[in-house]
């Protein structure tokens, strides 16, 4: 509504209230269309949000989340108190930082790779190739890691015998099982991950590159001159919001590549939160050490998410 | 740049320079590595999978089946549970994805529309679940509390709204239906729900292919909801059931009287190429015509929102 049209301030308000009323009522198919997602949005997102509660009670499932008693920190004191505090938080990190280094550096170095590809049918399948690993369901793929591994009659082990040399048992190692997580995620991901760069450097303006022709360029300055700077702030996006998933490591994967051995080097907060809240049924602890995972999470995001808008001007929100 | 350049005729085919061209092949190289890398061990699955146990055991196997053998196939196919719970994976993923598109996809098309009253607040609330959740014991909690323990309905309903996905089709909408046509539609005479399911639906098949897949995908492999929520080993979808065989290595064999230790093993094996076989491999082969679908999808989901 215009303002100058409104001399007399009660017309004036009268008729917004009838605009408002207008609106809203053409906003109610809207709400329709809205309402199955919100309902279960509600239920199972927003109420186990309010039960991150328990997180600061005893709880006890008889007297349920309205009516256990309250004990403050007493829950996070107890996890970092405990022995297992310093090895989950260890290992998160360890896992989470180096795939982040492989990670982040890796699918560029390949987006750039395939698109200096002058072959288009090459290019082609190699694209399809490279993306099929990442279809695999994480079940298969910690199948496959523990079958080409397996000391006696792995794939990996028969390759060794070959040249005379024994396979390691790999996976009863604790020291090896970020290298086993991280470059088996390479394996399968490194392709799909190039997807986005591949993207944004397609749509980079051709005469960029005429023009560094005619200065008579070679590939690799064209590389470091056009590419790299065009791609950063994609980049940049990408290596905010992993980090903002700092520590959601691939929860799965680890979960199922653990065993007793490796479990030294193995065990993350996840798999921890996991442990004690379903299968040793401490509810109130595990909702503690899980929200302690969550808090982080959101510290890291908005930190990095602070950064890279000081220094590269690129950020989420 | 080399000389062959100013010569016309030549200049498309060798407009390299030596260092150029050092580049390329340098490039072609890495990739075809790559490729080698990617491919034989799924190659050597397969292969594995059609031969002789102690062949793959004792490493006699490395570019074509060795004594070609169904034996862990057979194994495999006498387990009806295998059968089962492929059955439950095809009906979880196909009403799984219908539900999920029939709650993302309009809720995405309403938070695109600039004239929602609350827009920016309703929006609010879709996102933030991506950035907090009440985490493992509060959702096992609320969904045990609404009854949906050891319930088939728990791979469907629980976790079908997708946060993520429902940003990717509202981009989707502003970006490719103008809003010139919802005003040329109100001027016919059409209410919101004629003009989302008889306009914007049918021009938003691309959208739908790509949120559906990746829907489909993701409860093909899910396993996690089904260990926690459902002990009901009838309702088991197939990844839980691949769990037993690949990781824990549960002897689903059974009835091996007079068996040696070291022919159950080999046959335990061979049922872990034959079941990755048969659990990857429709999925392995559709792909490669789905492929364009994906590759929208990552665009699309690069859109800020």
């Amino acid at each position: 509504m215009n303002v100058q049209e409104a001399p007399l301030p009660e017309a004036a308000a009268a008729r917004r209230k009838r605009q408002r009323r207008r609106d809203l009522k053409k906003s109610l198919p809207l709400y329709v269309l809205l309402l199955p997602s919100a309902v279960l949005l509600l239920v199972f997102a927003y109420i186990p949000m309010y039960g991150l509660v328990m997180a600061f009670q005893n709880y006890s499932p008889a007297l349920g989340v309205f009516h256990s008693p309250w004990v403050g920190f007493q829950n996070f004191m107890q996890f970092f108190r405990s022995y297992q505090f310093p090895i989950t938080l260890k290992n998160t990190l360890v896992i989470s930082v180096y795939s982040l280094l492989v990670n982040t550096p890796l699918p560029v170095a390949l987006a750039i790779l395939t698109n200096q590809m002058r072959r288009v049918g090459f290019k082609k399948v190699f694209q399809v190739i490279s993306y099929l690993p990442h279809f695999i369901s994480t079940m298969v793929m910690c199948g496959m890691i523990l079958i080409f591994l397996s000391p006696q009659s792995g794939m990996i082990a028969n390759l060794f015998h070959l040249f005379g040399a024994k396979l390691p048992d790999i996976m009863s190692d604790a020291g090896a099982f970020a290298h086993v997580y991280v470059w088996t995620d390479v394996w399968q991901n490194l392709g799909w991950n190039s997807i986005i760069y591949i993207a944004a450097l397609s749509a980079i303006d051709p005469t960029y590159y005429e023009a560094a022709t005619m200065d008579g360029a070679t590939a690799w300055q064209k590389i470091r001159a056009i590419d790299i700077p065009m791609i950063m702030p994609t980049v940049m996006i990408i290596l905010i919001m992993s980090v903002g998933n700092l520590l959601n490591v691939g929860f799965e994967k680890v979960l199922l590549l653990q065993n007793p051995l490796n479990l030294q080097g193995s065990e993350i907060i996840s798999t921890y939160v996991y442990k004690i809240g379903l299968q040793n049924f401490q509810y109130s602890l595990s909702t503690a050490i899980g929200l302690f995972n969550t808090v982080i999470n959101v510290i890291l995001l908005l930190g990095v998410n602070w950064i890279s808008k000081k220094t590269t001007d690129t950020s989420l929100f | 740049m080399s000389n062959s350049s100013q010569h016309p005729a030549r200049a498309k085919r060798v407009k390299l320079s030596g260092r150029d061209f050092a580049f390329q092949v340098f490039i072609y190289v890495v990739a075809a590595l790559m490729i080698l890398a990617i491919i034989y061990p799924l190659w050597f699955i397969i292969i594995a999978s059609f031969s002789n146990p102690s062949d793959v055991a004792n490493g006699r196997v490395w570019l074509w089946p060795e004594h070609l053998d169904l034996k862990g196939y057979q194994a495999l196919f006498k387990q009806t549970i295998i059968w089962r719970s492929y059955g439950n994976t095809i009906l979880y993923t196909a009403l799984g994805t219908l539900f999920g598109l029939a709650v993302n996809i309009p809720a995405g098309y309403a938070l695109s529309r600039q004239d929602l009253v609350g827009r920016k607040w309703i929006n609010a609330l879709y996102v933030i679940p991506m950035f907090i959740s009440g985490g493992l014991v509060p959702i096992y909690l609320t969904v045990k509390g609404v009854g949906l323990l050891n319930s088939f309905w728990v791979m469907i309903i629980p976790f079908a709204v997708s946060p993520y996905n429902i940003i990717v089709a509202r981009t989707f909408f502003q970006s490719s239906i103008p809003d010139s046509l919802w005003e040329a539609a109100q001027l016919d005479g059409a209410s919101t729900f004629k003009y989302f399911f008889k306009i914007v639906l049918p021009l938003s098949k691309a959208v739908m292919a790509v949120l559906g897949l990746w829907t489909a995908v993701g409860i093909w492999n899910q396993w996690f909801n089904a260990l926690i929520y459902l002990q009901n080993e009838n309702l088991q979808p197939l990844q839980l059931i691949l769990r037993r065989i690949l990781i824990t290595n549960q002897q689903v064999a059974g009835n091996t009287t007079g068996q040696l230790a070291a022919e159950l093993q080999q046959l335990s094996d061979m049922m872990k190429y034959a079941s990755i076989v048969i659990s990857t491999l429709p999925i392995m082969c559709v792909y490669p015509f789905l492929q364009k679908y994906f590759n929208q999808g990552v665009m699309l989901g690069s859109v800020k929102g």
